[in-house]
């Protein structure tokens, strides 16, 4: 347990500064986390949270500038160093081996062991434990991480940093993977590790979300820290403003548009597992919102409908004709294209560059059989211009580039095709609030321009803010479609989670 | 049941295949394929294969890869025979060999963690550079030795009788049963899989993904530097162009026993009956008088079927 009492600095971070050559991270950042408190940190992609995080994980040492722990100079020389010190981390990304056990994961780098030999016994005990802190002894030790859902994995991450009792927990954007339920039990935790004295550093670019679960918060813009404050009291306006450095005029831009004819119609559509008899209609110019809870089978009636995954029964009319089930070349060719929600694993070639990922879908302007460079960078630079993407030049790795501006590729991907029929699971998971505000304003254009869009949120601000059209998928079926001005979150999340039965 | 078959199945899987082998063979029925002279035939000629896919099994669970075992084979084989040569006795020969198959295998590690390049790249070089440098050793000819013991390991009348295998083929299986302890029960095993799962996560998580890697290398070779030992105990001779290609057969070898060559799985018993696959299947071959390019084929047709169950397990889930 924590020695300091609750109300006590329990970390403290002061004129911290990091340079990557050229590239300043942070630049003067000042932060102080009491025990007992959550503490949110809030700035948009590349304002230096990351670094932050990873400066505190041992993982980056600063150029300058203190960190200490209830009051001693804190500079850890490495992960384990730090989670020895009573710094634990939950990332973003979900960090575990997917062939090992859960107990293996959890006591990763730290398992009980005699001369190298493992303990298993001890090893149980305390992962048990740890699950059952979480309120989840119904999980299985033994069981491998590979076969969890994505809310489970999460779990194993949260047992993770807390068999080591840490006095700071730091959680970068937790809850970007989860859906209503999970958000719940982790915030059900986090209040109990508040409870208990543990310092909270809460990452999270859902601003509503800080505003429920935060004591004090701290905003980050351009490395250093701009603003900071109690919670209470505080509008999320404030915090965006701060972030932005700008009061941001309109969070949802809607570019005036009017739903025309219908473009494509689903009828009774199955898939293998998930969807289900689901029937939609959409119109050139709608942007048709998809709420639902992961598992809900969002995701898989997009992948179902490009052709990705099997279609079971069920027919998909192109404006107003029957379309064969067919692959996604297939799809393309008619004018549906798919912004996956796995950025990294499936969206984009992470290696390659700009221009490359851009025009993958389409080569042929620039030759059929040689390809002319020079008029791809040019095609690219016309799209990095149009959406804002910031980038050097169009050859620049997507590596190198931020989550939102990593997105924003993959939507001009689906611009340069010139799809008529836009279908986008989770476009705004994990981005930064202009890039957000980015995309959103040109899905706008996009149906003023006769396009039509599919768009599967759980952020259900979002889904109210810019479409013309919801439906909420649950267990696999599709909900009654809506205007978006019936709808509030309330409703949705009713629908979604099932709590009030609509006659 | 349906949740216990698919956890049984990869697990039965490899002998499944050995059984598909031994089915086969007897159909055709060559003379004495089943008896148990041939029986110990077979297991003195996978004690090679096999204790390189001992080692070859850490290393694919890691994520990695080794293609220099066969060269490394063959260089212990050379300074065995050379040490015996000099008039040591055969327990120095034996250390001389193991360890310099250890060597390699730690300058393998070495390269691949302190320089950044994949082990496909580095233990190509060390392929070269072990095959040549037993050839300057032994002057590109066999190298002669004075009998010892060493022989007797891997020989097919072993004394006394009640032995039945020769003591190359219960040294093979000792050391899988130790090595398949260490992968189940100890931290270095955790360890491996955790870096063939996800390196960054098990970077993130305090493990010494260099140490852990560097001693994964250094067991492959020091393995491979045994076998080395056991082929010149096989030969009489320590030969500088024995073992060419044998690394293909050893990474078939755990390849059919389950392991993944994306890393993360893999099994010391799986290997060990993959290496035991692979030696009935020329075995068998070879007592119907089939051409050696039909045994090829059939290896060839074996692994690329057994990597497909392998995907067929994975997209049933």
């Amino acid at each position: 347990m924590p020695a300091s009492g609750r109300g006590d600095v329990a970390l403290s971070m002061r004129a911290v500064r990091k340079s990557f050559g050229p590239v300043v991270a942070l630049d003067d950042v000042t932060i102080e986390v009491r025990a007992g408190e959550v503490h949110a940190l809030v700035g948009e992609n590349g304002a230096g949270k990351s670094t932050l995080v990873k400066i505190l994980a041992g993982v980056h040492t600063p150029d300058s500038g203190e960190l200490a722990l209830a009051g001693h100079p804190f500079r850890p020389r490495g992960p384990l160093d730090a989670l020895e010190r009573g710094v634990a981390m939950i990332y973003q990304e979900l960090n575990l081996a997917p062939h090992l056990s859960i107990e293996e994961n959890v006591l990763l780098g730290r398992e009980p062991a005699r001369c190298g030999w493992l303990d298993k016994r001890e090893r149980r005990a305390r992962v048990t434990r740890a699950l059952a802190v979480l309120e989840h002894a119904d999980l299985d030790p033994g069981e491998r991480v590979a076969s969890l859902s994505p809310g489970a994995r999460q779990l194993v991450e949260i047992a993770r940093a807390l068999v080591g009792e840490p006095a700071v927990l730091v959680l970068d954007e937790p809850t970007s993977s989860l859906a209503g339920d999970d958000v719940e039990r982790l915030f059900r935790v986090i209040g109990a590790l508040r409870e208990r004295g543990v310092a909270i550093v809460y990452i999270s670019h859902f601003l509503d979300e800080l505003t429920r679960i935060a004591d004090r918060y701290t905003v980050l813009r351009d490395g250093r820290s701009v603003a900071s404050g109690a919670m209470a009291g505080t509008t999320v306006a404030t915090i965006v403003a701060a972030m932005a450095g700008r009061a941001l005029a309109e969070h949802y831009p809607r570019v005036p548009h009017v739903p025309g004819e219908v473009v494509l119609e689903l009828q009774g559509l199955s898939g293998r597992a998930l969807p289900y008899d689901v029937d939609l209609v959409l119109r050139r110019g709608e942007l048709f919102g998809i709420a639902g809870l992961v598992g809900a089978g969002r995701t898989e009636l997009l992948r179902a409908l490009f052709g990705l995954d099997p279609i079971r029964s069920g027919r998909v009319l192109l404006a107003g004709v029957t379309a064969e089930p067919g692959s996604p070349a297939a799809r393309l060719r008619q004018g549906i294209g798919l912004l996956s929600e796995d950025r990294k694993g499936e969206g984009l070639a992470v290696a390659r560059s700009v221009g490359f990922n851009l025009t993958l879908s389409r080569l042929e302007p620039f030759g059929r059989v040689f390809s002319d460079r020079r008029a791809r960078d040019e095609c690219t630079q016309g799209f990095v211009d149009r959406l804002g993407i910031r980038c050097r030049d169009p050859r620049q790795r997507i590596a190198e580039l931020s989550g939102g501006n990593q997105q924003k590729v993959a939507l001009a991907r689906l611009l340069h095709h010139d799809v008529d029929v836009l279908l986008l699971d989770e476009p705004t998971r994990g981005i930064d609030v202009a890039s957000k505000v980015e995309i959103y304003r040109t899905l706008g254009e996009l149906a003023a321009r006769g396009k039509a869009a599919i768009l599967v949120s759980s952020y259900l601000p979002e889904l109210i803010g810019i479409c013309d059209t919801i439906a909420v998928a649950r267990r696999g079926r599709l909900g009654a479609a809506r205007p978006a001005r019936d709808w509030t979150e309330t409703a949705l999340l009713a629908e979604a989670t099932g709590a009030e039965v609509v006659a | 049941m349906k949740e216990r078959l698919r956890k049984l199945l990869p697990i039965l899987g490899p002998f499944l295949g050995l059984a598909f082998v031994l089915a086969l063979f007897t159909a055709i029925g060559p003379e004495g394929f089943l008896s148990s002279y041939n029986f110990r035939t077979v297991a003195t000629q996978t004690v090679i294969v096999g204790l390189g896919a001992l080692g070859m099994t850490y290393v694919i669970i890691s994520g990695g890869i080794d293609l220099s075992v066969g060269s490394v084979i063959a260089l212990a084989s050379v300074i065995t025979a050379l040490v015996l040569d000099a008039g040591h006795d055969a327990l120095t020969a034996c250390v001389a060999g193991v360890g310099t198959g250890l060597a390699c295998g730690l300058v393998n590690g070495l390269l691949i963690t302190q320089l950044g390049i994949v082990p496909f790249i580095v233990t190509l070089g060390m392929l070269g550079i072990a095959r040549g440098l037993a050839k300057y050793l032994a002057d590109e000819q066999k190298v002669d030795a004075p009998t010892s013991w060493i022989t007797d390991l891997m020989t097919k009348a072993p004394e006394p009788a009640w032995l039945f295998f020769a003591p190359g083929v219960w040294l093979l299986f000792a050391l899988a049963a130790v090595l398949a302890l260490v992968l189940r029960s100890t931290v270095f095993g955790t360890h491996t899989f955790a870096v063939g799962s996800n390196e960054a996560t098990a970077e993130l998580c305090g493990v010494r993904v260099t140490r852990v890697k560097v001693a994964i290398y250094a067991l492959c070779g020091a393995c491979a530097g045994l076998a080395g030992v056991m082929q010149f105990g096989r030969l009489t001779v320590g030969d500088p162009t024995t073992a060419m290609g044998k690394e293909l057969d050893i990474i078939a070898a755990v390849v059919i026993g389950g392991g993944s060559l994306a890393g993360g799985e893999g099994r010391i018993l799986g290997s060990l009956v993959g290496a035991f696959l692979m030696s009935y299947l020329a075995n068998g071959c070879n007592l119907i008088g089939a051409p050696t390019f039909i045994q090829e084929i059939l290896i060839g047709c074996i692994i690329i079927a057994a990597v497909a169950l392998d995907r067929l397990r994975h997209a049933a889930r």
